[in-house]
């Protein structure tokens, strides 16, 4: 993050690009648009690169040359790379993320079908590791050196370390064969049934939240370490007041911000998580959707759930640096 | 980097062989780690010897068989025996941890090196790509980039070494910043050292610390993005073994034998760990601000 704004002056482009880094929104904004054009650029002409393109696994077995040609005038693929990629993101921006090649059936229609699935999940994952590593985080900080946080810091590190989808596993052989208190496939939608939509989603979320609780855990003893070691807390010290207060409320509200930045960072991994979790569930989210668009090569649909995916890493980037600022005005500049 | 010059990097030399094992002994569980990493390459380079089977010899008539003392780890569903598959495993798992730190080192040191040293306009687009990619979902990234490059085990792990690349760079670039301000970088540009001899000899070398601990952390990321790739058969192609694709073949039978899903994962979980603990200890070696925690 180096701020041009301290630099000398130039020419009238950079003026007004520092000028508009000023306003925190705007700054984001703007910062986010060459990101979702960059992201999408590169993975359109990463697929456009490939050997062999859709035309022949749209033609069939031994297709003529004539047929081809036609095949790729129909899908626009004989225009040259960059007016197919503009006109792509052109339509993209107006919300029409083109058709799936194999299905035919509308890229947005076919996410707008799938993300509600994909979203419930990220959003338990997120709210149990919130609910897990937070206490858990401040258990170790208060108890610092004893063995509580030697505990928690290595079911940290296992956390850390296992992969999420043989966890994912586990948890079908534990909860779903074993004792069979929960599914061990399948989704239903949240509008339908709230309740069996969240039994279905809670083995995928605990999965996904094993890395969060660790992540949270670990990230917040740190600074409630590196808190609790200031001048400030040992003045509150002196004044009397209770450890569990200064914990509660100096600590929490000091490392507030960075708690907003973990949960963020892991908002957007569990995000991409869910591509495996999805596999092993049998839940048809956009996870699944990119996966088996790979696999097909069905590039309209992997752009459009590429374009997605960076529109809601930027919003909730963007709620966080928001957020951020509310909570710490310093941070804001 | 025998070829650091005494200024470049001043350093008390108690022999390198004493502090490391004064480093191991100080944290057994690094030690611990190190000792599982070393038996796993020795595990990975003599697996055609160790393995008492061909990991891709089937005997469908033995296939789901239980553990026994022909089959230590039973077999799977085309009747290989486990334990010869996980210990071929190990080296095609090591060779995607490898492949993709190697590529994304390639790809972010120069540019974090650049980037910092240089400056200007090309430091600020440097800085808005390494943004892009550190802010967008890894594994997705990797999965469309393995889709464009065509799947299959290397393709996959350039992919990730492209999605990692990033965070390399963005250390090197920030450990630049403050490198070059140095007198002896000062010193050698005004002898008028060529810029490419300035960033071999003299900043680099000073950046190296938090590059070989972000390194050691990344070896576990790749581990884990292998096993996922593989998982989802956009990685390893059958029948080459690996631990994801171990994993996946075990999920398809999942409620006739769990305990085949067991000794794949706990291999990747304890090698995961093995790196990470590696990393967090080298970090504390090799950062004394962080020794109190």
């Amino acid at each position: 993050m180096s701020d041009a704004a301290a630099e000398a002056p130039g020419p009238r482009f950079w003026r007004l690009w520092r000028a508009l880094r000023h306003n925190l929104l705007l700054r984001r904004l703007v910062q986010a648009l060459p990101v979702l054009a960059f992201a999408t650029f590169v993975v359109f002409g990463l697929l456009k690169l490939v050997p062999g393109d859709v035309a022949i696994a749209l033609a069939g077995d031994n297709p003529s040359d004539a047929r081809l040609a036609e095949i790729r005038h129909l899908y626009g693929l004989d225009r040259p790379f960059l007016v197919q990629y503009g006109s792509w993101l052109w339509h993209a921006v107006q919300g029409d993320l083109a058709k799936s090649l194999l299905s035919g059936e509308s890229v947005r229609v076919s996410i707008g079908q799938s993300l509600p699935h994909t979203l419930l999940i990220v959003v338990m994952a997120l709210v149990i590791s919130v609910a897990v590593g937070v206490p858990l985080g401040m258990l170790a900080a208060a108890r610092r050196g004893r063995w509580v946080d030697g505990l928690v810091m290595t079911i940290a590190s296992l956390g850390v370390a296992v992969p999420n989808f043989w966890l994912a596993m586990v948890l079908i052989v534990g909860f779903a064969l074993t004792l069979n208190w929960l599914p061990a496939t399948g989704a239903v939608s949240f509008g339908v049934d709230p309740l069996d939509a969240m039994r279905h989603a809670l083995l995928p979320a605990l999965a996904l939240a094993a890395s969060g609780v660790a992540e949270l855990s670990r990230q917040l003893r740190s600074s409630l370490v590196d808190m609790l070691s200031s001048q400030q807390v040992r003045t509150l010290h002196a004044k009397g007041l209770s450890p569990a207060s200064i914990l509660w409320k100096h600590g929490l509200r000091n490392v507030g911000t960075n708690l907003l930045t973990v949960i963020a960072l892991l908002a957007n991994r569990m995000l991409a998580a869910t591509v495996v979790i999805e596999a092993v569930f049998a839940i048809p989210g956009t996870g699944s959707l990119i996966v088996n668009a790979v696999l097909t090569r069905d590039y309209p649909v992997v752009q459009g759930v590429v374009f997605v995916m960076v529109l809601m890493v930027i919003a909730i980037n963007l709620v966080a640096d928001i957020l951020v600022g509310l909570v710490d005005p310093r941070l804001a500049r | 980097m025998s070829a650091v010059s005494p200024t470049a990097a001043p350093r008390a030399e108690p022999g390198r062989m004493a502090r490391m094992g004064y480093w191991l002994r100080g944290d057994p569980r690094a030690a611990l780690s190190l000792a599982f990493l070393l038996l796993l390459v020795a595990l990975a380079l003599g697996a055609r010897w160790i393995a008492p089977y061909s990991p891709i010899a089937q005997d469908i008539a033995n296939s789901l068989a239980p553990m026994s003392p022909q089959h230590w780890l039973g077999t799977d569903d085309l009747g290989r025996d486990t334990f010869s598959r996980l210990v071929h495993g190990a080296p095609v798992t090591l060779y995607a941890s490898l492949l993709a730190v190697a590529v994304a080192t390639v790809l972010g040191v120069p540019t974090g090196l650049l980037a910092g040293y240089l400056g200007g306009w090309f430091d600020e687009v440097v800085g808005r790509i390494i943004d892009t990619l550190l802010s967008f979902p890894a594994i997705i990234l990797a999965v469309a980039v393995t889709g464009a490059l065509g799947i299959g085990l290397t393709n996959a792990m350039i992919a990730v070494g492209i999605v990692f690349s990033p965070q390399l760079a963005r250390i090197v670039r920030m450990r630049t910043l403050v490198v070059k301000q140095e007198l002896y970088v000062d010193a050698a540009r005004c002898f008028g050292t060529p810029m490419p001899t300035i960033l071999w000899r003299h900043v680099l070398p000073n950046t190296l610390q938090p590059v070989i601990v972000q390194i050691t952390l990344l070896l576990a990321g790749a581990l884990l993005a292998e096993a996922s790739l593989s998982f989802l058969g956009l990685g390893v192609q059958p029948p080459q073994a690996s631990w994801g694709a171990m994993l996946a073949r075990a999920f398809q039978n999942i409620e006739v034998t769990p305990e085949q899903m067991y000794a794949p994962g706990f291999a990747i979980l304890l090698t995961a760990l093995a790196f990470n603990t590696l990393g967090e200890s080298l970090r504390v070696l090799l950062d004394p601000t962080r020794k109190q925690l």
